[in-house]
């Protein structure tokens, strides 16, 4: 199966002054193949945001190459590998208060993207295109007329997913989309993501740090750490061999909803510093055909000991 | 005999909006003692924060404590000194209370901390402020404190402002200003939300190491199971502005009693889930605009019985410290099991626990 997208050695610098910059995103490398989720995780400050961000070309990407349904997105574009990029791409962001403009109703927020792009006829199509995607995120009619302050957070991540969907995207990137919600409203939000998934079969890149929904959702996971991809693999992979150090301390914090376990559980620290590895050393190593850590052959060696 | 240091008693708060007047608080009661951890778990509008708030004396101008007692004991110099925190005037509270006696640590490092002073400035004010320590003396303890919360180089931190330093870091040089008095009861509202799991761990591990040096009573409000398991001697369960079961963290996470506990568990998912679909509860809290008659969860309970939606129940005993408010805990009512899922996920957590 043809990926759908192919991340290759992207980089993303940002210049702070003539003499120094910061490496967000330093050179990682990885796939989604159509109607996965991939997930992508680590810590504030790993690059995890800037990358999906990056993809979706909110930014400009330093060097590397992305290519999306085999268009290349990197770089310049032509007029024609934009509007795919804008159409098949989407985003949902972390936020559900401050990403839905105030002064709008749903309807026209939902709308935004066709209006743009000029996806329908008349307004009865407008509309009708509308209430079916509000159906299917499970809010009704009667909400296209209101403000988004009328709505509680769950039901405004809901607008955002609407949004998002209105336009058939092909990629859906989920930036922190749930850390913002109640335990109970994230289940609903993932059961609905996971929902549309199966009907619409797209493809998710999911960032988060809540590593236990990260399991849950994701087929695929990264773990990103100081802008570098350390290790990827299936979730099955990840979670039950993990390579890298970082992936195990990180693994380590997760509390779980068990006391007796929780109580006296130690967490593994990993401080990059003192650990004496250094990221631009490590090449990617092949475990399997889809587990890849980012290690030199002697770190490798020692890890898997 | 354990020290009791806080007892909230029959509390109700209400707010007055445009709208009308919202009962947030209905009528709640629970014990803090020295040297023990509390968690109280909720959805956001439960009711988690106002209680705290109310603790500390700082409700919004529009809120107003009904009716209710929140007994506050502190020794001070071998004096034991019991308060109804409710008749405090503003100004008692700020004078001998806030910040002294009680302190907290609030969910956002980045906007709880003065951009505009440096650190050391915002650990020393407080002691200077309660205590009238000299300054010298002052910069000593700041550093000392700085050093117990794990940040390195403390002296020359001292001179850092906020934004100089990460989320952790920020994170604690809050808890070491909430500290810089010997508080007795540290409130920590939802103190690791805006961090990752790594540093969250870290804070955590942080507070309770220091809450067994220091022997104070730590009160948790968190939406995080995980969290309150790491933490917590006793948790208690919020539903529309009461406390439907509280007990011992083990008796809430291996044999909780009340629907709603049911569904916050199941919805949770642990590392382990396979399920296709994760449990949702459904519908949505009740507005609390109105009066609600009879137990506030029924019309979202699967197991709601005729009477739970005319008389609210009392708060069944069941055992040990458990207390749980709902009907099905009567002697009369049918027996009910929980959901088959969670069974088998509670005894899968037991058994890794042995």
């Amino acid at each position: 199966m043809e990926p759908i997208l192919i991340v290759k050695d992207l980089k993303q610098h940002f210049t702070v002054n003539r003499k120094y910059s910061v490496k967000a995103v330093n050179g990682i490398s990885f796939e989604i193949y159509p109607g996965e989720t991939y997930g992508l995780v680590g810590e504030s400050g790993s690059g995890k945001s800037t990358t999906g961000r990056s993809i979706i070309r909110l930014y400009e990407p330093t060097s590397g190459e992305i290519i999306f349904n085999g268009h290349k997105i990197s770089g310049k574009m032509s007029e024609k590998d934009i509007k795919e990029l804008r159409t098949k791409m989407q985003m949902i962001f972390q936020d559900p208060m401050a990403c839905l403009n105030p002064r709008k109703k749903v309807v026209d927020i939902i709308a935004q993207g066709l209006d743009i792009h000029h996806l329908y006829k008349n307004r009865q199509e407008r509309l009708e295109k509308v209430y079916r995607i509000l159906e299917k995120v499970g809010l009704s009619k009667e909400h296209a007329n209101r403000f988004p302050h009328q709505f509680s957070g769950g039901q405004r991540q809901r607008i955002g997913i609407a949004r998002a969907l209105v336009m058939n995207p092909d990629l859906i990137i989920a930036d922190e989309a749930i850390s913002a919600l109640d335990v109970s409203i994230q289940a609903q939000v993932v059961n609905l993501m996971k929902a549309i998934q199966k009907e619409t079969n797209t493809a998710y890149l999911f960032i988060a740090h809540d590593l236990s929904m990260v399991k849950y959702i994701s087929d695929r996971i990264g773990v990103l750490h100081l802008g570098h991809l350390v290790e990827t693999g299936t979730t099955e992979e990840i979670f039950t061999n993990p390579i890298h150090p970082y992936t195990k301390s990180l693994l380590s914090a997760i509390p779980a909803p068990n006391p007796k376990v929780e109580r006296d559980r130690e967490v593994l620290t990993y401080r990059y510093e003192e650990s004496g590895i250094d990221y631009t050393q490590g090449k990617r190593q092949k475990i399997s055909d889809t587990h890849i850590v980012l290690a030199t052959d002697e770190q490798l060696k020692e890890w898997t000991k | 005999m354990k020290e009791r240091v806080l007892s909230i008693r029959d509390l109700s708060i209400s707010f007055k909006t445009n709208h009308g007047v919202v009962n947030a608080i209905r009528g709640i009661r629970f014990d803090l003692f020295k040297g023990e951890t509390v968690a109280i778990v909720g959805e956001s509008g439960s009711g988690k924060s106002v209680t705290v708030k109310a603790i500390m004396g700082i409700l919004s101008s529009n809120g107003f404590i009904n009716s209710g007692k929140i007994d506050f004991t502190y020794h001070r110099d071998d004096e034991v000194v019991k308060k109804d925190l409710v008749q405090l005037s503003k100004k008692e509270m700020r004078q001998h209370i806030c910040g002294k006696r009680i302190a907290m640590v609030f969910q956002d490092p980045m906007t709880s901390l003065n951009p505009t002073m440096t650190i050391g400035e915002q650990v020393m004010e407080g002691m200077i402020h309660h205590y009238g320590t000299s300054r010298k003396e002052a910069f000593k303890k700041a550093v000392e404190l700085l050093e117990l919360v794990g940040i390195t180089d403390a002296q020359k931190r001292m001179k850092s402002y906020p934004h100089q330093l990460s989320g952790g870091m920020r994170q604690r040089i809050v808890i070491a200003i909430a500290l810089s008095c010997d508080p007795e009861i540290l409130i920590c509202d939802e103190p690791t939300t805006a961090l990752d799991v790594t540093i969250q761990a870290k804070i955590l591990q942080l507070i309770k190491d220091i809450q067994k040096k220091k022997n104070i009573s730590v009160i948790y409000i968190t939406h995080d199971l995980g969290v309150v398991a790491k933490v917590a001697d006793y948790v208690a369960v919020m539903y529309a502005g009461k406390i439907i079961e509280k007990g011992s963290v083990d008796e809430i996470f291996y044999d909780p009693r009340h629907p709603y506990t049911w569904g916050l568990l199941s919805s949770m998912p642990d590392v382990n889930t396979v399920d296709e679909e994760l449990y949702t509860i459904p519908g949505t809290p009740p507005n609390l605009l109105r009066q609600v008659p009879g137990d506030a969860f029924a019309p979202r309970n699967h197991y709601a019985m005729k009477i739970d939606y005319i008389e609210e129940p009392p708060m069944f005993n069941v055992g040990g410290k458990h207390r749980v408010s709902t009907w099905l805990a009567h002697e009369k009512a049918p027996k009910v099991s929980m959901p088959a899922s969670l069974k088998q996920r509670i005894e899968k957590m037991k058994k890794e626990a042995e």
